[in-house]
C-alpha cells in the first residue's frame, strides 16, 4: 500500500489494450493492463512444466514501476486463486482453467491445450484486474510483479500448513452441521445457481458437439471440391461448369474453416468459463453458509453456557459483523456477476450468429456468381431443346 | 394372340437400324400431328396400332407404388408393384386421355431392359434405377421397402421409360409397346423372342476384350472414358453422402440449444425472452436440414443415372470388340485355309500341319485325294470370303450406327449434367438464404437479451 510518487504516462502497447478492452464494460477507468502469452516448456530432472509470460502495464501509484514482466506457471495461478478465496470468501473469484483434461486422450502439452489454457489464464487475470475489490489485493500485486525468488518467499508467509489444516477440520465439522436459517435471498440465489449450472453445462456440451460436427464436415468438404476438378479433366463441354462448382466448393470450405475458428475463439471459451464459474459460485455459497453456521454455532453455545458470557457475547458480535459483511459483499458481487454474465453470454451468442450470417453470405455470393457466369455462357449459345 | 404368325415374326424383330440423320422414326416428327381415325382401343395384334401409337404425342408416368405379397418358388415375398400409365394427347395443348394403365414389378423392367440390350447392341440403352440403395448416409435406410426409397425408385423407373420413349430408335420397339399396353402374358412374349439365347456370353466378351488386335480407336477411348466417368461419379457420390451426414449432424445438434435455452429462460428475468425466442430459431434451423437434404437426394439420383449409363456405354464397346474379334478370327481362319489350299496345290509345305505329318509317316496321299481336299477347301474359302464380307459390312454398320447414338448420348449427357450441376448451385443458394434468415433472427433475439 505504499504510495509511490512515480506517475508516468501510460506507455501501454496497443496489442495489450486490444486484449483488455473487450472484457469489461468499464474501459475508461482501466489503469491496469495484463497479458499472458509466450508459453515455454521447462524440463528439469523431476518434472516438465510450462511457464507463461505475464506482462503488466499500469499507471497506478502503488506499483513501483509502470511495466512488469514475469514468468508464472499454473501452480502460481492456483496459489493466487487460493489466497484470494481466503481473503474474500464470499466474493466471486474468477475461475481458473481445469488442472487436467478429463476427457479424451488430449496430451497435457498439446498446442491446442496450451493455447486454450493460455487464453483462460489471460482472462482470469484480467477479470481480477477489473474487479473493484480484488484488483487491490496485495497477493495479486505480488503475483504480477515479483520475480521468481520473491514469489516463493512471499508464498511461505501467512498461516502455516498446520493451522490451515486446522481450519479445514473445523470447516468440515461445521458443514456437517449445516446452516439453520439461511435468508430467503440466498436460498433463491442457490436455486438459481443450481439451475444455471445445469443449463450452462448442457450448453457447453452442445457447443463442443457442434464444433466437432463442423470440424468433421470441414474435413469431408476438403475432398468434395477436388473431385469435381478431377472430373472436369475428363470432360470437354462440362469442364467449365465442373470447374466452377469445384471452386465454389473450395471457397465454401474455406469459409467453413473461418466459421470454425470463430466458434473456438468467441463461443466455446466463454461458455466454458461460465461452466467453471458455476462451480465457483457453489463454493461461494458454501463459504457464506459456513460463516453463518459459525455464527449460529457460537450463538447456540451462548444460550447454553453460563460462564464467560461476556466473552462469548463479544465473539458472537464479531461473528454477526462477519456474516453481515460477507452477505453484503456477496450481494453486491452477485449483481455485478449477473450483469457481466448477461453481457458475456449475449455477446458470445450474438457474435456467433453474426459469424454464421457472414459464413452463409460468403457461400451465397460464391454460388450466385457461379450461376451468373453460367447464364452468361448460356446467353452466348443458342439453347438446345430437350427431346 | 390372335394375329397371323408371319406378321408376328416380323413385328418381334428389332426395328431396322436407322442410318444417320433420320430422326423421323421417333416422336419428334410425330409431335403435334393429328391422327385421324386412330382408335384408342388396344389390339395386341394390330400392326397399324403400333405405328399410330407413336403418331400421337404420349405421356408416360409411373404414378404409384404399391406393396404386394406374392408367391415365388419358395415362399411368400413382399414386393412393390408400380402403376404405369400412358396418356395420349390429341392436339398439342389438348387434354390427355388415359389410354393404358397396368402394374409392373421391378423385375419386369429389368426384363425389358435386358431384351433391349440384346436387340440393340449399338444403342446406349438407358439404365434402370438402382436395385438396392447405395451411397446412403445414416439417415436414409438401406431398406428396399422404405417409402422414401420406393418413391425415388418410382421416379427413376418413370425416367427410364421416358428415356426409352424419347429415343428415336428404341421407342419403336414392339416389346416396349407391349410393356406399356399389355399386362398379362407380356413376360411370355418377351421370353418367346428367345433373346436370352441371342445374348453374347460374358466369357466370350471377356475373351474378345483381351484378344482383339485392331479395335476402333474411338471405342477404346470411349471405354477408357466410361471407366473414368464411373470412377469419378462413384467417388463423388460417396463423398457427397459423407458431407450430407456431417451437415445433418451440425444442423440437428443446434436443435438441442432450443430446449436448453427454453429451460434456462425460466430462471432469467431480463434474458428470458431473448433466450426463449432464440431457442425457437435454433429449432427452425435444425429442422430446415431435412428438406435441404431431400432435395439433394434427387440431385444424387441424377448423377447416379449417369453412373449407370457408364455401364451401358461399356456394353456398346464390348459389343464392338466382340464383333471385331469375330471378324479377325474369321479373317485369320480364311487366311490359313487359303494357305493350306495353296500348299496342297503347289505341293510345298510351308506350315506344319497334322495332315502333313501323317502324310510323311504313313505315305503320300493319292492325287485324287488331294484334289478332293483342295475342292473342299476351295468351297470353304469361297464361303469364308462371303462371310468375311458380310461380317465386315456388319461391323462397319455397327460402328457407324453405334457412333451416331454415342454422339446423341454425349449431347444428352452434357445437357443433363450441366442442368443438374446448376440445380445443385440453386439448392446451395436456397440453403444459404435460409441460413442467413434464421441466424439474422437469432442474432436479433440474442441482442435483446
Amino acid at each position: 500500500m505504499d504510495m509511490n510518487s512515480l506517475s508516468p504516462t501510460m506507455p501501454t502497447s496497443p496489442l495489450s489494450m486490444i486484449n483488455q478492452v473487450k472484457f469489461e464494460d468499464e474501459p475508461d477507468l482501466k489503469d491496469l493492463f495484463i497479458t499472458v502469452d509466450d508459453p515455454e516448456s521447462h524440463v528439469t530432472t523431476i518434472e516438465t512444466f510450462i511457464t507463461y509470460r505475464v506482462a503488466t502495464q499500469t499507471s497506478r501509484g502503488e506499483f513501483d514501476s509502470s511495466e512488469f514482466e514475469v514468468r508464472r506457471r499454473y501452480q502460481d495461478f492456483l496459489w493466487l486463486k487460493g489466497k484470494l478465496e481466503e481473503a474474500h470468501p464470499t466474493l466471486i473469484i474468477p475461475p481458473l482453467p481445469e488442472k487436467f483434461v478429463v476427457k479424451g486422450m488430449v496430451e497435457r502439452f498439446s498446442d491446442d491445450f496450451i493455447e486454450t489454457r493460455r487464453r483462460a489464464l489471460n482472462k482470469f487475470l484480467n477479470r481480477i484486474a477489473d474487479h473493484p475489490t480484488l484488483t487491490f489485493s496485495e497477493d495479486f500485486k505480488v503475483f504480477l510483479t515479483a520475480q521468481a525468488g520473491e514469489l516463493s518467499s512471499h508464498k511461505k508467509q501467512g498461516p502455516g500448513l498446520l493451522s490451515r489444516m486446522g481450519q479445514t477440520v473445523r470447516a468440515v465439522a461445521l458443514s456437517m452441521r449445516g446452516v439453520r436459517s439461511r435468508p430467503e435471498e440466498f436460498t433463491e440465489m442457490n436455486d438459481f445457481i443450481e439451475t444455471f449450472s445445469q443449463k450452462i453445462n448442457l450448453i457447453d456440451k452442445i457447443s463442443q458437439r457442434i464444433y466437432k460436427e463442423e470440424r468433421e464436415y470441414f474435413d469431408e468438404m476438403k475432398e468434395y471440391g477436388p473431385i469435381h476438378a478431377l472430373w472436369s479433366e475428363s470432360e470437354e463441354d462440362l469442364a467449365d461448369t465442373l470447374g466452377g462448382v469445384a471452386s465454389c466448393l473450395d471457397r465454401c470450405c474455406q469459409a467453413t474453416e473461418r466459421r470454425l475458428c470463430g466458434l473456438s475463439e468467441a463461443l466455446l471459451p466463454v461458455v466454458h468459463e461460465y461452466v467453471l464459474y458455476s462451480e465457483m459460485l457453489m463454493g461461494v455459497m458454501r463459504r457464506r453458509d459456513h460463516i453463518q453456521a459459525e455464527l449460529e454455532s457460537k450463538a447456540e453455545a451462548l444460550t447454553y453456557k453460563k460462564a464467560d458470557t461476556d466473552l462469548l457475547t463479544e465473539e458472537v458480535g464479531k461473528l454477526e459483523d462477519k456474516v453481515e459483511c460477507a452477505n453484503t459483499a456477496l450481494r453486491a458481487d452477485w449483481e455485478r456477476w449477473k450483469q457481466n454474465m448477461r453481457n458475456d453470454i449475449k455477446s458470445a451468442f450474438a457474435d456467433t450468429a453474426e459469424r454464421n450470417i457472414h459464413y452463409y453470405e460468403q457461400c451465397l455470393a460464391t454460388w450466385e456468381s457461379f450461376l451468373t457466369a453460367q447464364s452468361d455462357l448460356y446467353a452466348k449459345e443458342p439453347p438446345d431443346d430437350k427431346p | 394372340m390372335e394375329e397371323a404368325a408371319p406378321a408376328l415374326e416380323r413385328l418381334l424383330q428389332p426395328a431396322p437400324l436407322e442410318p444417320l440423320g433420320h430422326p423421323d422414326a421417333g416422336l419428334e416428327a410425330a409431335v403435334g400431328e393429328e391422327a385421324e381415325g386412330a382408335q384408342d382401343e388396344e389390339g395386341p395384334g394390330d400392326r397399324t396400332m403400333t405405328e399410330n401409337f407413336w403418331v400421337k404425342k404420349i405421356e408416360i408416368s409411373v404414378s404409384e407404388a404399391e406393396k404386394r405379397t406374392g408367391r415365388n418358388a419358395m415362399n411368400m415375398q413382399e414386393y412393390t408393384a408400380y402403376l404405369v400409365e400412358t396418356r395420349s394427347v390429341e392436339h398439342n395443348d389438348g387434354p390427355s386421355v388415359l389410354t393404358d394403365s397396368l402394374w409392373r414389378r421391378y423385375s419386369e423392367f429389368e426384363l425389358l431392359r435386358n431384351y433391349l440390350l440384346v436387340y440393340y447392341p449399338h444403342i446406349v440403352v438407358p439404365p434402370l434405377p438402382e436395385k438396392r440403395a447405395e451411397f446412403i448416409w445414416h439417415k436414409l435406410s438401406a431398406d428396399n421397402m422404405d417409402p422414401d426409397f420406393v418413391e425415388r425408385r418410382r421416379i427413376g423407373l418413370e425416367n427410364f421409360l421416358l428415356r426409352v420413349a424419347s429415343h428415336p430408335i428404341l421407342c419403336r420397339d414392339r416389346i416396349f409397346y407391349l410393356f406399356l399396353t399389355q399386362e398379362g402374358n407380356w413376360k411370355e412374349i418377351v421370353n418367346e423372342t428367345g433373346f436370352q439365347l441371342k445374348a453374347d456370353s460374358r466369357l466370350k466378351a471377356l475373351n474378345a476384350t483381351f484378344r482383339v488386335k485392331n479395335p476402333d480407336k474411338r471405342f477404346t477411348e470411349l471405354k477408357h472414358y466410361s471407366d473414368e466417368l464411373q470412377s469419378v461419379i462413384s467417388h463423388l457420390l460417396r463423398v457427397r453422402a459423407r458431407v450430407a451426414d456431417r451437415l445433418y449432424g451440425v444442423y440437428k445438434v443446434h436443435g438441442n440449444y432450443g430446449r436448453v435455452f427454453s429451460e434456462w429462460s425460466a430462471i432469467e428475468k431480463e434474458m428470458g425472452d431473448g433466450l426463449q425466442s432464440a431457442g425457437h430459431h435454433m429449432d427452425v434451423y435444425a429442422s430446415s436440414i431435412d428438406d435441404i437434404l431431400e432435395d439433394e437426394e434427387h440431385y444424387a439420383d441424377q448423377l447416379k443415372e449417369y453412373l449407370f449409363y457408364a455401364e451401358a456405354l461399356r456394353a456398346v464397346c464390348r459389343k464392338h470388340e466382340l464383333m471385331q474379334y469375330d471378324l479377325e478370327m474369321a479373317a485369320q481362319d480364311l487366311a490359313s485355309k487359303k494357305q493350306q489350299c495353296e500348299e496342297l496345290s503347289t505341293g510345298t509345305v510351308r506350315t506344319f500341319s497334322l495332315k502333313g505329318m501323317t502324310t510323311k509317316l504313313f505315305g503320300q496321299e493319292t492325287p485324287e485325294q488331294r484334289e478332293a481336299r483342295i475342292k473342299v477347301l476351295e468351297e470353304q474359302i469361297s464361303e469364308g470370303e462371303q462371310q468375311l464380307k458380310s461380317k465386315n459390312l456388319e461391323g462397319r454398320e455397327f460402328v457407324k450406327n453405334a457412333w451416331a447414338d454415342i454422339e446423341r448420348f454425349k449431347e444428352q449427357k452434357n445437357r443433363d449434367l450441366k442442368e443438374a450441376l446448376i440445380s445443385y448451385a440453386v439448392m446451395q443458394i436456397s440453403m444459404c438464404k435460409k441460413g442467413i434468415q434464421v441466424w439474422t433472427n437469432a442474432k436479433e433475439c440474442f441482442s435483446k437479451m
